[in-house]
């Protein structure tokens, strides 16, 4: 088991002919993840071939699901296109949407976030701006690559990509349940408290590692969440301790704005509750090995 | 974005809201021209995006012409906090009876936005909230249902606007929601939002910050941006598509990732505290696909810091492949030699993940002796911290 997206998830690509929609999905069928078309209403009715895979393409989403049964979408569109292609998806009520792309405005991510709470959250939307998910052996949704670990006992949470992708690579060894790209925009879908929640209620996740970075105060209140309702080891890791306030480091969200989300406060709000947070990857990696195998 | 105050009023003017008459000056004789235009009292404001400007003598009253061009030639070249005065707002007055405070922001914790509303605003509203919390009003936003003039009502209710300003505020809560979507903006705050002696509601000050992720709907939005104020560096690599900030350290820095590079500055600045304490001298995220191209342009932007000593390539190969990266950092080498610009600093290079092996081979091939290979974050960090300790 793992969280969210199993073996058995189909998923379809919204902009699965698009230049980096294709080269994902032909990524993602090489992972073993069951892709079992694309929406396109321009090409609908026509197949791409992904080294001997003809995917077809839909109309929609709601075709797709009705023609292939499938329970995941990701989401490469470009931005101008990312609120359409996320409110369809919520109208076909499609379980997982895992939304990739990168710079869509606030607006729109709060537009279709109020769409989706409006229609009662049926919808579960990872992203924008994020890696995906990845349930290593199982299946991938998104562009975590899928060689780096294997399955084991330790699920995953985090704001940026490759930051993921050296946790992943430092704890390949024990291996991963279950790793989620939350995304690094000021609005995101899916937050690090649901990923602790389900986390906390998976059979096959032993412990959690969480990865947060400098900007508001999702891992404070990550942490509040973890005192009331987590009894798994949770071991933290905060980026951007020496970035001044002010800038913007990278992912639009990572911006200190006063003294209000420094990496100092998010450290002392998460040892508070007793998760231990490393001061590198490297350490956060020891940190979280230490506990593995004391158990 | 953020904005100045004279641009959010002329984007409150272009959206119909009430300000007062204005314009802004670069130099004496333009604030003379504004002064002659307006005719009588005016305020002229120090333009800088720092708080307690007032304080520092940058806002003044000036009757007339003359004394309009003598207090914009005060301001203009004021150091306010470290900021340089290059414009001057000036206005009419008003005469002004209360003041309150009205804004729209960005909710990160609850994924919506949020209005804050007090009557007792032209203060500092986060003092107001923790002294006073029952005379501040937050109310959320649904992004699709908006600001309509029921809603508008029931925050003016909730916060006891007077009702003899109570219809203008609904209407200005009305036009100033429809300027936040419209604009694309993050947070407008309008403090304070006055009460004139006659009874006119006006917005006084503006703090606007636009979302630069919606720059595809507002072209008009670049002319917004402050040339005066860009560093040159940030500027040469936005042209270059590189997300690239500068710091005052000692140690550049290319990673691929924003969150790798933002953990990279971390473990840069822990190991400079065992060496000179040497810091990073920038944020460069050179993103996937790192190829020679855009390593070349990374190399170039870095090592046009003087201050740069050595520099750190931290890159994880996830989707990009290490022996791509290596190859395009020996390949940027040449290049930038081939322009001229020869690279005399140490390159510390960490690759790791997808075809590391093949991708330090291939720097281990290059026999670059400015080409030092170090196989983990933390000792390629250390390695870099030392290396600009020795070069400062």
């Amino acid at each position: 088991m793992a969280i969210w997206l199993t073996k058995d998830s189909k998923v379809i690509v919204q902009g699965m002919t698009g230049s980096e929609g294709s080269k994902h999905t032909r990524r993602m069928l090489a992972a073993g993840t069951n892709v079992v078309g694309g929406v396109n209403p321009r090409k609908a009715g026509t197949t791409v071939d992904f080294d001997g895979a003809e995917l077809p393409v839909f109309a929609s989403v709601a075709d797709a699901m009705k023609e292939t049964g499938a329970d995941v979408t990701v989401i490469f569109v470009p931005p101008q296109f990312t609120k359409g292609a996320v409110i369809e998806a919520i109208d076909a009520e499609i379980p997982l949407a895992v939304v990739i792309t990168e710079g869509v405005p606030v607006h729109d991510t709060a537009a279709f976030w109020a769409y989706n709470v409006a229609k009662g959250e049926r919808t579960r939307i990872i992203g924008p701006n994020c890696p995906g998910i990845a349930s290593p052996g199982a299946s991938n949704a998104g562009i975590i690559p899928a060689d780096i670990t294997g399955a084991g006992r330790i699920g995953l949470v985090s704001k940026s990509g490759t930051l993921t992708y050296q946790m992943m690579y430092e704890l390949r060894d024990i291996g991963f349940s279950t790793c989620v790209g939350i995304g690094g925009d000021p609005i995101i879908g899916t937050t690090h408290i649901d990923a602790l929640a389900a986390f906390e209620a998976d059979p096959d996740t032993d412990a959690i590692v969480m990865i947060g970075e400098i900007g508001g105060d999702a891992e404070e209140r990550a942490a509040e969440f973890i005192k009331a309702n987590v009894t798994k080891p949770v071991v933290g890791y905060i980026a951007g301790f020496t970035a001044p306030p002010g800038k913007t480091m990278g992912h639009a969200g990572a911006i200190i704005s006063g003294s209000a989300g420094t990496a100092d406060a998010k450290k002392a709000a998460l040892e508070a509750v007793g998760v231990k947070v490393g001061k590198t990857p490297t350490e956060t990696a020891k940190l979280m090995r230490e506990l593995m195998s004391g158990r | 974005m953020d904005l100045y105050e004279y641009q959010g009023r002329d984007l409150f003017e272009r959206h119909g809201l009430p300000v007062l008459a204005g314009g802004v000056a670069t130099t004496p004789e333009e604030a003379r021209a504004i002064a002659e235009r307006l005719g009588g009292r005016v305020v002229v404001k120090a333009q800088v995006k720092v708080g307690g400007r007032g304080k520092a003598g940058g806002v003044k009253l000036a009757e007339g012409a003359e004394e309009t061009v003598a207090r914009a030639t005060d301001i203009l070249g004021m150091d306010i906090k470290g900021h340089t005065v290059h414009k001057v707002m000036i206005t009419v007055t008003a005469d002004v009876a209360e003041e309150y405070y009205f804004s729209y922001l960005l909710d990160r914790a609850n994924r919506t936005f949020l209005c804050i509303a007090s009557v007792a605003g032209g203060m500092d509203i986060e003092q107001v909230a923790a002294d006073t919390p029952e005379k501040v009003v937050k109310a959320p936003i649904d992004a699709v249902k908006g600001v309509d003039e029921a809603k508008a009502r029931e925050i003016v209710e909730a916060a006891g606007f007077p009702a003899e300003v109570a219809d203008q505020v609904v209407e200005t809560a009305v036009g100033l929601w429809k300027a936040f979507v419209a604009e694309d903006a993050t947070l407008v705050e309008v403090n304070p939002l006055a009460k004139t002696k006659d009874g006119k509601l006006l917005l006084l000050d503006a703090k606007i910050s636009l979302d630069e992720n919606a720059g595809f709907r507002h072209p008009d939005h670049e002319a917004l941006v402050d040339q005066a104020t860009v560093d040159p560096l940030e500027q040469a690599a936005k042209e270059k598509d590189l997300n690239y900030v500068k710091l005052d350290g000692e140690v550049g820095i290319i990673g691929n990732g924003a969150g790798l590079v933002m953990s990279t500055l971390d473990v840069v600045a822990y190991a400079g505290e065992r060496h000179g304490n040497v810091k990073p001298a920038n944020f460069l995220d050179i993103g996937g696909g790192a190829s020679a191209a855009v390593m070349a342009n990374g190399l170039e932007i870095v090592l046009s810091d003087p201050s740069v000593k050595s520099v750190f390539v931290n890159v994880f190969g996830g989707i990009t492949a290490c022996d791509a990266v290596a190859n395009g950092i020996v390949q940027a080498l040449d290049l930038l030699k081939q322009r001229g610009e020869e690279v005399t600093k140490p390159l510390v290079v960490r690759l790791d993940g997808n075809n590391a092996e093949a991708g330090r081979a291939i720097l281990d091939g290059a026999n670059n002796p400015l080409i030092e290979r170090v196989d983990t974050m933390d000792g390629a960090a250390e390695r870099a911290a030392e290396l600009a300790a020795a070069g400062v």
